[in-house]
């Protein structure tokens, strides 16, 4: 790279290496767990082994009195009885929200609640201590089932709320006047001998967000600024939130986020166990570090999904849809999240999906159980609604005897229609469904594939074949601040960005946005140096500290570079205004002949010109520059979307299922992403693979399993089945690109692509493949004994029922026989 | 208390240790060997992994003491002389780590694996690594970044790489 940019070389669309890697390919890091300021004290907490009970009595004397222990606390020792942690997103005003404390207070609402807390010299000392803590509880019923939970005489979770029910929210188009009225559509098809009415119950099940750094804190409070170094996707939220919470003065506050690894939206929280670090921070007058272990991050960080759906579509039996009914229970778990009572709000203008569908209805009931809460994981509610539309989209093919791609493209919104309102009144900008989904047919061997599937049928083979489809779009770029408040949520959706000129010609970008693994670092800085014309090189980006970054909204929702991106392009555009001031100045020209172009000012019409860097010079030394003016060159920029991108894609997944064993197999995986204008499509593809992975292993892999009694009862690494990579192929991965209007860079966002697409895509395959078997459905994880289980029902053949289905033989590694649990060899 | 002696990243060191201190807690608290992560309680997600003698451990199942005379390798010791080893430029060149944190383990293990074997097939890179979780890259790119290494340590290779490197100390 030479010193001045050549303008043909854009370092937009180039697969650059990322500069971030030259720390972490060689343990160079700062993740929270490795800070240890000096004097640094550590916490182990105490946790509830029950799901539901009152706390009788709580005895910290023997623990009080162990090596080096400083301190042993309930949440009345630490005085923060009424402390309740934040839940920003109030969906309807009568939302019923229990107080979420630190440490439970006289009872405990979900196995892994703490109930006490140690703070001692070393960890191994707090842990110790810990043991010595005796707590006495009393049990309560557990409330586990959803619908149990809303029935008369239930178990109350939260008996001062009246009701297990915290909210239903619903949206009706033709209410809102944006469709029609889908119980006309309805009542319409059952009467009409040549319309159609298809019911479905999917299920959508309890997942971990598993992120690989266990989510840590460390507090110091020595001086005059309390600096919380957290793993988190959100600091700037975390610092007022803290404000909010404990009421420290948000001017007293510094948030860090260094190093963090991984977040998929479990990490956006404000948390107990911070808010508690902050307080015994302050009680101690010492650093204090808090970092979960992972089989306490699987049984206390916020889960994702668990939702039932019930779905009701009609249509023409010509296949023209005309109505989806949608009925939502969301499961809360014990408390509400920060944004946990949205996600399904997030998914009710995404089951319309890419389809003209006339009239629409969602309503989601949000329910307390006994269990670990639920709230954003990548998609947040969008994966939820496109499986269950692109599972009752097959359904419906199923019933008219279409071709599933067929019955699609017939619905779909075509490319001429863009721009196109939707049934819920969003705007879709722009897309080509035709386009992504002819080249991933191609790239697939569709045709090729659907014959050796007749052949396969035909022959009864005993490894038949499955092709699952998922034609996807998502609302990305969260989002536009008014459309955030018309749905009563706690914050705007803009992003913040400055741009420093330094007096040696090296830029700094500040941004509010925060990496936690996307690559901010490198896709930031080739923006910023085609639109300054510097190099790659010479930009810094700087992220994640309220003190260097002060102002941001932080990292979820596909929105850094589709909200924080267009914000720094906008600080940048005003660094090129004022230094055309200062060229004007310099070459004895008036503004208005400046011409700028790959980092140089001219004079139009002459050779004369200043480069950039010549120009922050000039504005540092300020000796001399224009009258009426500051001399600087430096510039903020606050971008509020006036939309949300619409990313769309077709996948689609070739599988085999052993009809003997019900051994599903992943053969073959296509998919044709269009995310618009693309910076760095190395970046864009590896976003992608790991978003199939993790779609993926829901379709597959993971669940949540509770015991009777409310026990989490696969809370580690070893019967929790997070895919390895033996257990996936390499997928074939394109991206087609038709530019965001919405946005001046035509960018709509990749995060959560891969996720929200794959899961149908490939339960959809699984049921393609044993569908003339007389299976009609397989509840995700569609694991082998599931499968297995399908096949014998659907001969009529009784299977003995196991407790807990994903601790099957084949469900993967660490697996438990619930017949054989030791292993023993038989 | 228990005496380990022991040479990490070419380092001797002598100390005095609980006898229940893991390795990885050694390297971490004592050594202040920060580059060697931690991500889980049950010896699945290999973020601890480094080379024991020249073998990859998940340094979460090996206690401090059982390392008394031995050679630790962590990621912090790979590169040699402020060259990167093969594995650690072939991550980067094939994006093979997003948020980092698997990476030490991941980068670890591949050594390891490739020392095992020089020229591994996708399926045997997979089998291969299946001891190491990553939640961000769907495994694509650290297969593709464990080939692109294999190739580029082949003798006479067109990239110019070191052999890569001996444990510390050596």
């Amino acid at each position: 790279m030479t010193a001045t940019a050549d303008a043909t070389a854009l370092e937009f669309g180039k697969s650059r290496t990322r500069k971030e890697d030259a720390r972490l390919i060689t343990g160079r890091t700062r993740f929270t767990d490795s800070i240890t300021p000096s004097g640094c004290l550590h916490v182990a907490v105490v946790r509830s082994p029950l799901s539901h009970a009152k706390i009788v009595s709580i005895d910290t004397a023997e623990a009080k009195k162990a090596p080096g222990v400083h301190g042993v606390y309930t949440v009345a020792d630490l005085g923060a009885e009424a402390v309740g942690m934040p839940c920003a997103w109030p969906i309807t005003p009568d939302q019923k929200a229990p107080q979420r404390p630190v440490l439970a207070k006289d009872t405990v609402h979900f196995a892994g609640e703490g109930v006490a807390v140690v703070v001692a010299r070393t960890l191994a000392e707090a842990k110790d201590a810990a043991e010595l803590v005796e707590v006495d509880y009393d049990p309560l019923d557990p409330v586990l089932d959803m619908e149990a939970a809303l029935a008369e005489g239930a178990t109350l979770v939260h008996p001062d709320l009246g009701s297990n029910e915290s909210a239903t929210w619903v949206f009706d188009s033709g209410e809102a006047g944006t469709g029609g009225s889908v119980s006309d559509a309805i009542a319409a098809a059952e009467a009409d001998p040549d319309q159609i009415v298809v019911r479905r119950r999917f299920r959508q099940q309890r997942l971990v967000p598993a992120f690989m750094e266990p989510r840590s804190c460390v507090v110091d409070p020595t001086g005059e600024q309390i600096v919380i170094w957290a793993a988190t996707q959100v600091p700037h939220i975390l610092r007022t939130m803290t404000t909010v919470t404990l009421g420290v003065p948000e001017s007293k506050l510094r948030v860090i986020a260094p190093d963090v690894g991984g977040g998929f939206g479990g990490k956006i929280g404000v948390l107990p166990e911070e808010m508690m670090t902050v307080l015994l921070a302050q009680k101690l007058r010492k650093p204090v570090k808090w970092t979960e272990t992972r089989s306490e991050c699987m049984l206390t960080a916020h889960h994702g999904r668990d939702q039932i759906q019930d779905l009701t579509i009609t249509a023409k039996k010509d296949g023209t849809i005309t109505g989806l009914d949608v009925k939502l229970l969301a499961d809360m778990g014990a408390y509400l999240g920060l944004v946990g009572p949205g996600v399904p709000v997030l998914g009710a203008f995404m089951f319309n999906a890419i389809y003209k569908i006339p009239a629409y209805r969602f309503a989601t009931t949000n329910v307390f159980t006994t269990k670990t809460l639920t709230d954003a994981y990548r998609g947040a509610g969008r994966p939820e609604a496109t499986f269950g539309i692109e599972r009752i989209i097959d359904e419906l093919a199923v019933e008219l005897g279409r071709e599933p791609l067929e019955l699609r493209e017939q619905n779909w919104i075509s490319h001429e229609e863009f721009p196109f309102t939707t049934v819920c009144g969003l705007t879709y900008d722009s897309g080509n469904y035709e386009q992504a989904t002819a080249r991933a047919k191609e790239l697939f061997d569709y045709e090729g594939l659907r014959r050796e599937q007749a052949e396969r049928r035909a022959n009864g083979d005993k490894v038949q074949l499955g092709i699952g489809i998922s034609t996807f779009t998502e609302m990305c770029g969260l989002a536009p601040s008014r459309v955030l408040g018309s749905l009563a949520y706690g914050a705007g959706g803009w992003e913040a960005a400055s741009v420093r000129m330094l007096a040696t010609g090296k830029v700094e970008v500040i941004t509010g946005a925060s990496a936690h693994g996307q690559g901010h670092e490198t896709a930031f800085s080739q923006i910023v140096a085609d639109k300054l014309g510097v190099p790659f090189e010479d930009v810094e980006v700087l992220h994640g500290d309220t003190a260097s970054s002060p102002k941001g909204l932080d990292t979820y929702g596909s929105r850094s570079l589709v909200v924080g991106g267009i914000a720094i392009t906008m600080a940048a555009d005003k660094v090129i205004e004022k230094a055309k001031k200062f060229a004007a100045h310099m070459l004895e020209a008036d503004v208005s002949d400046i011409e700028f172009n790959a980092g140089q000012f001219t004079v139009r019409g002459t050779g004369a010109g200043k480069a950039i860097q010549e120009i922050a010079f000039a504005a540092f030394m300020a000796h001399d520059y224009p009258e009426g003016i500051e001399p600087t060159l430096d510039s903020d920029a606050v971008y509020d979307p006036e939309n949300f991108s619409f990313p769309h894609g077709t996948h689609l997944a070739a599988m085999e299922v052993d009809t003997e064993t019900g051994r599903v197999t992943l053969r073959h995986y296509v998919c044709v992403d269009d995310i618009g204008n693309v910076v760095n499509p190395l970046i864009a593809e590896g976003q992608v693979h790991g978003g199939l992975a993790q779609g993926i292993a829901q379709a597959l892999f993971e669940e949540a399993n509770y015991d009777d009694q409310g026990t989490l009862v696969n809370g580690t690494f070893v019967d929790y089945t997070l895919p390895s990579a033996a257990d996936l192929p390499s997928f074939t991965t394109e991206i087609v690109s038709t530019p965001a209007t919405s946005n001046p860079l035509g960018v709509k966002g990749v995060g959560e692509a891969g996720t929200i697409a794959s899961t149908p895509a490939i339960v959809n395959g699984v049921l393609d493949a044993v569908r003339h078997l007389g299976v009609a459905d397989i509840e995700m994880p569609t694991t082998s004994q599931r499968v297995w289980r399908a096949l014998q029902d659907a001969k009529g053949r009784s299977t003995q029922e196991t407790p807990i289905d994903t601790h099957s033989p084949g469900a993967g590694l660490g697996s438990i026989d619930p017949n054989n649990p030791q292993g023993e060899v038989q | 208390m228990a005496e380990v002696r022991v040479t990490v990243d070419g380092v001797n060191y002598a100390d005095e240790v609980e006898p229940r201190m893991l390795l990885v807690q050694y390297l971490r608290e004592r050594l202040g060997k920060t580059g060697t992560l931690i991500g889980c309680d049950t010896s699945n997600c290999g973020a601890c992994t480094v080379h024991l003698n020249g073998q990859s451990v998940k340094s979460c199942s090996v206690l401090a003491v059982q390392a008394d005379g031995a050679e630790v390798l962590t990621i912090e010791g790979l590169a040699r002389d402020g060259e990167l080893h093969p594995v650690q430029k072939a991550f980067n060149e094939c994006h093979g780590l997003q948020c980092g944190y698997c990476t030490p383990g991941m980068i670890m293990a591949s050594v390891d694996l490739l020392g095992d074997n020089p020229d591994p097939d996708e399926h045997e890179v997979r089998e291969g690594i299946e001891g190491n979780l990553c939640r961000c890259t769907g495994y694509q790119n650290i297969v593709r970044s464990v080939q692109r290494a294999a190739q580029m340590m082949k003798p006479g290779a067109a990239v110019p790489t070191e052999q890569p490197a001996p444990v510390a100390g050596d």
